[in-house]
């Protein structure tokens, strides 16, 4: 494992009219959790995209685990990335079962390997085993949610990459779920990128924190050095928004 | 792709070619007769028939023979020089089979009768207008005058009889069977017959003298290849002479009734003339249901597979790029605009006529809706699960397999539905190319005007559509789960 788990130098990405990364440096810490905090639009979203190589930069390198992306090693790394987004898009003709599977399945693993890991995935995101048998749509928003982490980390991923996976739900499963992904934490130190615009999200289940605005880095740091000083009114008035909000 | 498609679907079409005598005929009673009289002479005498009746016109029937899909048919002298080798100078016998022989045809000896267009109109209506001659027409009242499609656009017809009467008139296309109960039922005033027609006496309608010698002789004769079995034209030379305008008359007559086929009225002349003894082979009502039938499901079956293939296939690679895919779908949209008639007269050149370009056209029209609704439901697929899957680093082929082709299914397989509904529907235009099919029997009493038998091919095509409508709700029912079946989806 290297240092760092993903690392973008002089990045910079045009979509459309939009400069949705504007030379953008950033060396994600690996074996930890890295919050990116920002407005819709602030390329936060791109941002991990590029990581897993669904967008080429326009300009500069992007490094993830160590390697650079190119073609012929594409489909070899994103089987080392777990990627878990707010629409969670699980594949409304298969059952759960099988959704959590088909990276397995796609890899080909064993029968046994895929039993030994689904009981153990059940487990880590506290899924009860009556979901296997239903499809998508069967189930809660927290459970759908909870399925989609499940395929991410079904291949024991190196870097767990999640686009605002705990947007869409109510506050008592976010919360839940929330204190679900701490423990999976405790469990395992896997590099996790956790794009949000939820400052309070950000500041519970990270570690550090990239502050995004306008496809640039405002900030980045410890979430400790990040509250105590803010390099901006911007950074500010987006964490004390938090202070109003908790209290 | 798609080359390879026609290229496969040629060698299966071609495959069903068979050894035995061909006859044609085209889509008028008489034509039906004779050619009918020709196969159950030939069968009597130990000869495999098949029957390609109802060819479309005189292009589609002689493109037929000089394409060797058919080996003979009747035609007319009056046809042979004006609209095939359009040389109206040739009068004799003699002159006409030279012309021929250039192209590898000849003519057999003339049946006896002259079928020579004519125009008629009704008793009443030639009172009220005072017609007698056709010069008449120049200076009467405005008439309603009704004219078979192909009487009004060849030069022996319509246009140069206006010219050689000088006079314009606008006249109305029809089919031939039905200008007699058009005139009948005085919705016409005025059409163009031939002079054998049964209805002439039935109809109670005036024949207009030629009095300016416009039309030409139209005697029939079974036209023919040189490379035809000349044993086979030893026989057919047997109907030599054998009509004349009277009997001609009384045959055409005898069709009218709607409970003598025409198959039944051939077979009577020839025992009345002593050329067969043997009884009726002719297929009973249910023979020929089952095998119209088995034709009909061969067309489109064909046809629709290559069509699934083609379409889904082209649609799941050009759907990314839009320009392509809209291209595509601007290309088989054109398609479809084509009459089918037309996309099938169009194909004859190329492919002959029978069953391969009926296959082609049935498989060109089913490319749209196929091809429309599996590009349509690929681009609704929304991109966070082809992002997931890209995520999941699926291979192309894994994402079509788990990804595409699964959530566009309900969209392909109605899209497939569509495609075989119409092609059962369109398939029955085929009969006029000679392919066979459900369509025989509609084309067959289209031309005799017997409902009947246009009855006996619409209800089981009919019947058709609907036992694919719930086929394909059964195909969906195995392959689409219950929460995405097209009945299922959320409002």
């Amino acid at each position: 494992m290297t240092e760092h788990a993903a690392k973008l130098t002089n990045v910079s990405l045009q979509r459309g009219n939009v400069t949705a990364l504007d030379d953008v440096s950033l060396a994600i810490p690996a074996g930890k959790t890295t919050a990116v905090l920002g407005a819709s639009g602030s390329g936060k979203s791109t941002l991990i995209q590029i990581i897993i190589g669904l967008h080429t930069p326009d300009s500069g390198t992007v490094t993830t685990l160590g390697q650079t992306l190119l073609p012929r090693n594409l489909r070899a790394l994103r089987k080392r990335i777990g990627y878990a987004i707010q629409e969670v898009a699980l594949l409304p003709h298969m059952k759960i079962r099988e959704n959590i599977l088909l990276p397995a399945v796609l890899s080909a693993w064993s029968r046994a390997e895929q039993a030994l890991r689904l009981r153990e995935l059940l487990d880590l995101m506290s899924l009860p085993d009556s979901v296997l048998d239903r499809f998508p749509h069967e189930l809660s928003g927290g459970q759908q949610q909870r399925a989609g982490l499940c395929r991410a980390l079904s291949l024991k991923p190196d870097l767990l990459l999640l686009d605002e996976p705990f947007s869409g739900l109510d506050t008592r499963t976010r919360r839940s779920i929330h204190a679900q992904f701490l423990a999976m934490r405790q469990q395992m130190s896997i590099s996790t990128v956790l794009v949000t615009h939820d400052p309070e999200e950000a500041i519970r289940l990270a570690e550090f924190i990239v502050i995004m605005r306008t496809g640039k880095i405002q900030q980045f740091g410890s979430v400790h050095s990040v509250l105590e000083q803010p390099a901006s009114d911007y950074v500010r008035e987006l964490l004390t928004g938090l202070a109003r909000g908790t209290v | 792709m798609s080359a390879r498609c026609l290229l496969l679907m040629l060698l299966a079409a071609s495959a069903f070619g068979a050894d035995p005598i061909v006859i044609g005929s085209k889509t008028f009673a008489e034509n039906y007769i004779l050619a009918e009289a020709g196969a159950q002479l030939l069968e009597s005498k130990g000869y495999d028939v098949d029957r390609r009746f109802g060819l479309n016109g005189t292009t589609i029937a002689f493109e037929a023979l000089k394409n060797e899909a058919i080996d003979l048919y009747p035609e007319y002298t009056g046809t042979i020089t004006e609209v095939i080798l359009v040389r109206p100078e040739l009068a004799s016998l003699s002159e006409i089979r030279d012309a021929l022989d250039e192209q590898g045809l000849q003519l057999l000896n003339p049946l006896g009768f002259n079928n020579a267009y004519a125009i008629a109109t009704s008793a009443a209506s030639a009172k009220r207008f005072s017609l007698r001659r056709i010069s008449d027409l120049r200076n009467a009242p405005p008439l309603r005058i009704a004219l078979p499609h192909e009487f009004m656009s060849r030069q022996d017809g319509w246009p140069g009889l206006q010219a050689h009467y000088q006079f314009e008139r606008a006249a109305n296309g029809i089919e031939h069977g039905l200008a007699y109960e058009a005139i009948r039922a005085d919705q016409v005033d005025v059409i163009a017959v031939y002079t054998s027609d049964g209805q002439i006496v039935q109809s109670d309608l005036v024949i207009l003298d030629d009095d300016l010698g416009y039309f030409p002789q139209y005697l029939a004769a079974f036209l023919t290849r040189k490379n035809v079995d000349g044993d086979v034209l030893d026989v057919l030379e047997l109907l030599g002479g054998r009509l004349d305008d009277r009997k001609m008359r009384e045959l055409n007559l005898a069709v009218l009734d709607p409970n003598a086929s025409y198959a039944d009225i051939a077979y009577q002349f020839l025992r009345d003339e002593g050329l067969i003894s043997a009884s009726n082979q002719r297929l009973n009502f249910y023979d020929d249901l089952v095998k119209n039938t088995r034709r009909h499901l061969k067309l489109t079956t064909i046809a629709l597979a290559f069509a699934i293939v083609t379409g889904v296939g082209i649609a799941s690679v050009v759907y990314r790029r839009k320009r392509l895919a809209d291209a595509f779908l601007y290309f088989t949209g054109l398609l479809q605009t084509v009459p089918s008639i037309a996309l099938l007269a169009l194909l004859i050149p190329v492919f002959g006529v029978g069953q391969t370009p009926a296959i082609i056209a049935l498989f060109l029209y089913s490319l749209l809706p196929i091809a429309r609704s599996t590009i349509t439901a690929m681009l609704a697929i929304p991109a966070s699960y082809r992002q997931v899957a890209a995520a999941m680093a699926m291979t192309p082929g894994q994402e079509m397999k788990f990804v595409l082709m699964p959530l566009a299914m309900p969209h392909v397989i109605a899209g497939i539905r569509t495609a075989a509904v119409i092609s059962i529907g369109t398939a029955t235009l085929a009969a006029f190319i000679g392919a066979g099919g459900l369509g025989d029997p509609i084309v067959t009493g289209l031309a005799l005007n017997d409902t009947g038998l246009i009855l006996q091919g619409a209800v089981p095509a009919a019947g058709l559509a609907i036992l694919t409508e719930i086929l394909f709700g059964f195909i969906e029912r195995s392959l689409v789960v219950p929460h995405m079946r097209s009945s299922a989806r959320p409002t």
